[in-house]
């Protein structure tokens, strides 16, 4: 459902990917991990046009993903982003948070885009913070209602940037029970994460990026226990055991 | 005193004139001014350089001339070249012309200060431009432009003094008239200032209220 064909990106003369082949199939979960730095951002930001890439192609559903071209918004309202720092809209409430989008870009029915949105909330745990405002909700209830936003899309795929990254460590479960859910529903899902265990348990496969190249990637299972490259060992020692 | 208090309610029919005629020129210039400069700004802000780069040079070349030359090429040049305005038409445009450019700026400096990931989040769900500065762009730029452009506001009220050089009526003008023909200068001036603080006073003070409100809103 997303591929990437040998996908170049430079900011500047920096370049950041060197060519990315990869694939994500409908209902999979893809892991995408690797270094500070590696181009895991930006890769996934490429995929909804956030960024521009200059070579090879990006294409989801074989449709050609053009940052420049009209097409883009069309994509975005199929493929929902969750950011690291939640990125809610500060003067709107949780559910109009998770309306915005359905009745303003899609242009639903206001009542039954209501109804959903209440029940989005509901299903991230958060059906009394309905009317709150993002100000006054924690770190993870504020990433759970970006995710029902993304949700509310009725997305065909979800790109997750690092969601619990910047969350307190007592509330990362939380988000990442509600993705685990998702997963069993088979969404598809590009998840850039540090979570390895989450990866592990989680994941159909791993895609494991370094200096702007794909090192390694696979089933989860086989990447996360038996590394074949020597970087992809390094990397894993140091983030499951961090000194 | 008492001589003071005879004399003020004798100046004072011809001053409140005058002061009507400020509060009709500061109300109008604001309000177009207001308007042209969130265009000003949007255009700057477009991204696009055939409409962000002229309008940039017009900001530049506006911010640069000092307001009684531009009230003077509106009242005394455009007649030349068959646009005949009044002393009143010339003064508020004179000075909407003016303040857009400095609201417009304070307006664009709003718009930029708004948070990257806001944008992005719009854009993320399909957003296009236009619905994304008015439903999330626009509406947090507003908060943030509050005190700078209520600044502002304060100040085309003090400027629009001004206007009285191309013969707008206006409470300066009217000072100026009456303590000429009465050489009351003292008292006349006296009444002028105290008229103006009677609405910069409150002004700034509703300003500040309606900014504790927003500040308090989500
Ligand atoms: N807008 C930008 N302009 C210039 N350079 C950029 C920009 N965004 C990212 N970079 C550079 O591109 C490289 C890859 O950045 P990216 O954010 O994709 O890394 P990452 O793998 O997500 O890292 P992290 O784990 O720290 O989030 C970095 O060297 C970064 O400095
Ligand atoms: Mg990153």
């Amino acid at each position: 459902m997303i591929r990437f064909d040998d996908v170049h990106k430079s900011f500047g003369s920096h370049q950041v990917l060197k060519g990315v082949t990869a694939g994500i199939g409908k209902g999979e979960v893809v892991c995408l991990i690797g270094p500070s730095g590696s181009g895991k951002s930006t890769l996934l930001r490429c995929v909804n046009g956030l960024e521009t890439y200059q070579s090879g192609r990006i294409a989801i559903d074989g449709q050609p993903v053009d940052a420049e071209s009209s097409g883009i918004h069309d994509i975005r309202t199929r493929v929902s982003m969750v950011f690291q720092r939640f990125n809610l809209f500060p003067h709107r409430t949780a559910l109009e948070n998770v309306m915005e989008g359905p009745l303003y870009v899609l242009r639903q029915d206001a009542a039954e885009v209501r109804e959903r949105a209440v029940a989005l909330l509901t299903r991230v745990g958060l059906a009394d913070k309905v009317n709150a405002y993002p100000g006054s909700l924690s770190g993870g209830q504020q990433q759970r209602v970006a995710i029902a936003r993304a949700l509310a899309m009725q997305p065909q795929a979800i790109l997750f940037d690092e969601p619990t990254s910047a969350l307190d460590p007592e509330m990362v479960g939380e988000v990442l029970q509600v993705m685990r859910a998702l997963a069993e529903e088979h969404m598809t899902m590009l998840v850039v994460t540090h979570e390895i265990q989450f990866a592990r348990e989680v994941a159909d496969s791993v895609l494991f990026l370094d200096g702007g190249r794909i090192v390694e990637q696979g089933p989860a299972g086989e990447i996360l226990r038996n590394p074949k490259h020597e970087r992809t060992q390094d990397f894993l020692r140091r983030v499951t055991h961090p000194v | 005193m008492s001589k003071f208090l005879t004399q003020s309610a004798e100046y004072m029919p011809l001053l409140l004139k005058g002061l009507w005629l400020t509060i009709a020129v500061t109300i109008l210039a604001l309000c177009l001014a207001t308007v042209l400069g969130l265009v000003w700004a949007l255009l700057r802000t477009s991204g696009i350089r055939a409409l962000a780069a002229p309008t940039r040079v017009l900001v530049e070349f506006v911010r640069g001339i000092p307001i009684l030359v531009i009230l003077f090429y509106i009242y005394f040049v455009m007649p030349e070249i068959g646009i005949d305005l009044t002393a009143f038409q010339a003064g508020v445009i004179g000075l909407a012309l003016t303040y857009s450019c400095y609201i417009g700026e304070t307006f664009r400096a709003g718009i930029e200060a708004v948070d990257k990931g806001q944008v992005e989040a719009a854009k993320s769900i399909g957003m296009k431009r236009p619905l994304m500065m008015r439903r999330v762009v626009l509406p947090q730029a507003f908060r943030i432009v509050l005190p700078p452009y209520a600044n502002n506001v304060v100040m085309l009220l003090k400027d629009s003094s001004q206007v009285s050089v191309i013969s707008v009526a206006e409470l300066t003008m009217q000072g100026k008239m009456l303590a000429s023909s009465t050489f009351n200068n003292m008292t006349v001036f006296t009444l002028v200032a105290l008229l103006y603080l009677c609405l910069t006073i409150p002004l700034n003070f509703v300003m500040r209220r309606v900014e504790i409100a927003m500040g308090k809103a989500p």
